[in-house]
């Protein structure tokens, strides 16, 4: 045999002998040093999203996920950064996705995503659209109103009672807050739950991954704080 | 051109479960065999290592391991008369990709089937009488019976390592095992994996409720175990991250920690990454194989000859090899005939979410396939003249997977965003549990898979059409275990619960993760007219050609489907060993 993985198995067999299967994986040792610390909202540079497109993407996450009560918002925990990365990433993109048409109308929804505009583009012609119809709506930018307008207008476009010419109004809220719930919980690594702080919040401890002997505990909180990939701890 | 490679003895398309198991028979039969996988080359080191598998977004939300629609997908429609549309994104199944396939990301709840669930349409006919099978009902029996496999079951689950409590060996009811299961000729080779609060609870309540609750077999192994090929497995340390992560603990039983170790140490096995299989080429008269068609990690197109071919490339994807390569008749919806593509079918569940403000679950502290069962409401113990419908369900209450984007249940009526969201979250996560129910989905005339006339892939070739609906007889199934899950919930005493069961009006929503148990397209059976492979998943057209997967199963189960695909797969390596090697041709005369 002479096949082109042959040395990268031989490779992989002396690396699997080297190790005891025991002892990987179980007990936690991150004794790495964090990684950078995570971006200041206010200094971050957006890479897709433009100047009036980024102040309605914090306008909105501030809504969708607010600061007061208990727990972070959005904002606290770098939602928008996040989405910023998401928009550049293969999620964005659609990378994943098959996007070839035909794209028949009046597909049932049952059928999932059938539109052949990328995540990105419904992106960005959901925030024109909503900002225009702030405007013509209300006389002002959607970032302007008041909180109770803003949830008003998020929740017209949940309940699709604003439909847009040129994008879904059902699409465009759908990604814009599965992306928020993603960057709320989502490793930091991801760009969004700063310092870990949204699972500090509900009591998940994040990349710890062994817990043998916690598993006949029962009825008693776990009372370790979270880490990360990157071996921050909370 | 194609360019043409050296042939080889046997060519396995696919490397997951079924071509790993065959890869190790036909080896050991002293054949040289090759194996080509459309996906990476992955293994626990450094694909699955610590800490990277920990991280929800890559692999829990956005499918890292799974099988990418753009390379690869389907066209799915609700009836006959309906144009299909891509399954674009990944939603209701998640099929698997690259080395280990979807035995890599698998929960690993291992099952059996019922002895009768085998031969259902005997079984019915003997009890009940043909009169209850609705017309548009096409079940049939599987050919092979319970007792005949029993001994595949059982080296199946030590391979795998299993771990589980018995509940009849030999004939002998076991205490704290499944009452209701077919015998087996030994225990687990594991007992069960150490119990969480959840199991606790409700193994009392069934207890208290009459029924006879027993640990779910995992392939999450529950001690150090050494199987019969030598690979060595250690204790699962119940990590969270399970189904859809590869485990970074050599604790879930998957083709590599089981059996690629060991394969691959063979010098007569040699394997292939990133090389997809377009067709199965036939000789001229269409009864042989030749070889497959692939395109190489280089993208060129090659021709691999070969005297076996052993499609083990995951349920969907064998029906759509077969289809594009002319092995079998289609299967007309019309006129009922033909036999490639009939029977699709796939799972009916159902399940209760349960909020209790002073409990603590721990829902991230959860092995794959840790939970508690009762097979109370299963196939055989169900009076399909009384009830009015065929099938069955078991019942679990499992804690696993719990990780904050995909798994975070919230109360009927708690606002999807918002500060409300944020309150109802801190209430409830950590604070919930559930009971589902798992049941059979019979096959219907009109459920099928066909090739799309409007779809295509980057090689140019049609997209596989499935054509699939709930039908009333599954929904009077899962209907009645919403009223057995309802009574269930409410003796846990819950502070707040919901039940979520399809209903007569529900249509086949391909968005939501249901289950990766895609079944049919290539049944097995007994009667070239009504199946596409014989008992030992022999193509009854093409003897050179076998067919792995659930792909054979002439309607669903009840149950996970892996401990039967994993049993099959070795009744028919075993087949190939003893009686079509001596012998090549069919192995069952038409
Ligand atoms: C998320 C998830 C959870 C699951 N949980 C359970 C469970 O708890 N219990 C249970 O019983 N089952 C479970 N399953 C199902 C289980 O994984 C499958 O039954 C099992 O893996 C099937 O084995 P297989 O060999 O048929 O296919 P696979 O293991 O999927 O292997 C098929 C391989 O073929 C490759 N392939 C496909 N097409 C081609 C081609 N044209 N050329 C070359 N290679 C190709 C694929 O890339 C893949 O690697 C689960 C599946 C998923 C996805
Ligand atoms: S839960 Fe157990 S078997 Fe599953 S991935 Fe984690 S350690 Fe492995």
């Amino acid at each position: 045999m002479s096949l082109e993985n042959e040395s990268r198995r031989r490779f992989m067999k002396g690396a699997l002998t080297s190790i005891p299967a025991v002892t990987l994986g179980s007990g936690v040792s991150l004794t790495a040093p964090a990684d950078e610390p995570p971006e200041q909202l206010s200094d971050y540079q957006p890479a897709f999203f433009d100047a009036d497109e980024w102040a309605f993407l914090l306008a909105a996450c501030d809504r969708l996920i607010p600061s007061d009560g208990d727990g972070p918002g959005a904002l606290e925990t770098n939602v928008p950064i996040f989405i910023d990365r998401q928009m550049e990433g293969s999620f964005g993109h659609a990378a994943d996705w098959y996007m070839k048409g035909p794209f028949p109308d009046d597909v049932s929804p049952l059928m999932g995503y059938q539109s052949p505009m990328l995540p990105r583009e419904v992106y960005r012609a959901g925030i024109a659209a909503t900002r225009d119809y702030c405007v013509r709506e209300y006389g002002e930018e959607f970032t302007a109103l008041e909180s109770t307008v803003q949830d008003e207008v998020l929740e017209k476009l949940e309940q699709q009672e604003i439909t847009f010419e040129n994008v879904s109004a059902l699409h465009f809220f759908a990604f814009l807050l599965q992306n928020t719930k993603e960057g709320y919980f989502a490793d930091p690594i991801h760009g969004g739950n700063k310092h870990m702080a949204a699972w500090q919040f509900i009591g998940f401890p994040g990349a710890r991954g062994a817990y043998l002997e916690w598993v006949d505990q029962h009825n008693t909180k776990y009372p370790l704080g979270p880490v990360s990939l990157t071996g921050e701890r909370g | 051109m194609a360019k043409t490679n050296p042939p080889v003895d046997v060519v396995l398309v696919g490397l997951g479960w079924t071509n790993s198991i065959m890869g190790m028979e036909l080896t050991d039969a002293g054949l040289n065999v090759l194996a080509l996988e459309r996906g990476d080359d992955r293994d626990t080191v450094p694909d699955f290592a610590y800490p990277k598998m920990a991280d929800e977004l890559t692999y829990g939300v956005r499918y890292k391991l799974m099988q990418r629609p753009a390379k690869s997908t389907l066209t799915i429609r609700h009836g006959v008369g309906d144009m299909a549309v891509p399954y674009r994104s990944l939603g209701s199944f998640l099929p698997g990709d690259g080395v280990g396939g979807a035995g890599v990301h698998w929960n690993g709840h291992t099952w059996r089937p019922q002895p009768q669930e085998l031969r259902l349409r005997s079984y019915i006919e003997e009890n009940w009488g043909a009169d209850i099978i609705p017309d548009d009902m096409t079940i049939q029996d599987y050919g092979v019976s319970y007792d005949e496999l029993e001994p595949f079951f059982d080296y199946f689950e030590k391979v795998a390592g299993i771990s589980g409590k018995a509940g009849n060996l030999n004939g002998e009811i076991q205490e704290g095992g499944n009452p209701f299961e077919g015998w087996r000729s030994s225990e687990y080779p594991m007992p069960p994996l150490a119990r969480t609060y959840n199991d606790a609870l409700f193994a009392d309540m069934a207890r208290d409720q009459g029924l006879h609750p027993f640990p779910l077999p995992a392939a999450n192994a529950s001690e150090a175990y050494t199987n019969p090929y030598g690979m060595q497995l250690g204790p699962c340390n119940f990590c969270g991250f399970c189904e859809r992560y590869g485990c970074l603990n050599y604790s879930k039983s998957s083709p590599q920690t089981c059996i690629l170790g060991a394969l691959k140490r063979r010098n007569n096995f040699a394997y292939r990454a990133n090389s997809e299989v377009l067709r199965v080429e036939l000789d001229s008269d269409g009864k042989r194989a030749t070889g497959v068609t692939y395109i190489d990690a280089d993208g060129n197109e090659v021709f691999q000859p070969a005297d076996l071919v052993i499609l083990g490339a995951y349920s969907l994807h064998n029906v759509h090899l077969m289809l594009l390569s002319g092995i079998g008749t289609p299967y007309d919806p019309e006129s009922g005939e033909g036999v490639v593509g009939k029977n699709y079918a796939y799972q009916m569940n159902g399940g209760s979410t349960l909020f209790f403000k002073d409990k603590e679950f721990n829902p991230f502290i959860g092995a794959g396939a840790n939970g508690e069962i009762v097979n109370d409401f299963g196939v055989e113990q169900i009076d399909f003249g009384q009830e009015g419908f065929i099938g069955g369900s078991y019942i679990n209450a499992a804690m696993t997977n719990g990780q904050p984007i995909r798994n975070m249940p919230l109360p009927a009526g708690a606002p999807a965003w918002g500060r409300g969201w944020k309150q109802a979250v801190q209430a409830s996560y950590g604070h919930t549990m559930t009971i589902g129910s798992h049941g059979s989905n019979m096959a219907y005339r009109d459920c099928y898979l066909d090739l799309d006339p409007n779809y295509t892939d980057d090689h140019g070739r049609p997209l596989m059409r499935m054509t699939f609906d709930w039908k009333p007889n599954d929904v009077r199934m899962t209907q009645f275990m919403k009223q057995k899950i309802d009574t269930l919930s409410k003796a846990l005493g819950p502070d707040d619960y919901r039940l979520s069961f399809k209903d007569f009006d529900s249509r086949y929503d391909v968005r939501p993760y249901q289950t990766t148990h895609n079944v049919g397209g290539a049944i097995m059976g007994t009667d070239p007219s009504t199946s596409a492979l014989n008992r030992y998943l022999q193509s009854w057209d093409v003897h050179n050609v076998f067919v792995m997967g659930a792909s054979a199963f002439p309607q669903n189960l009840q149950y996970n489907p892996t401990g039967l695909v994993g049993a099959l797969a070795y009744w028919s390596a075993k087949a190939i060993r003893e009686q079509y090697l001596p012998n090549p041709g069919p192995l069952v005369q038409a």
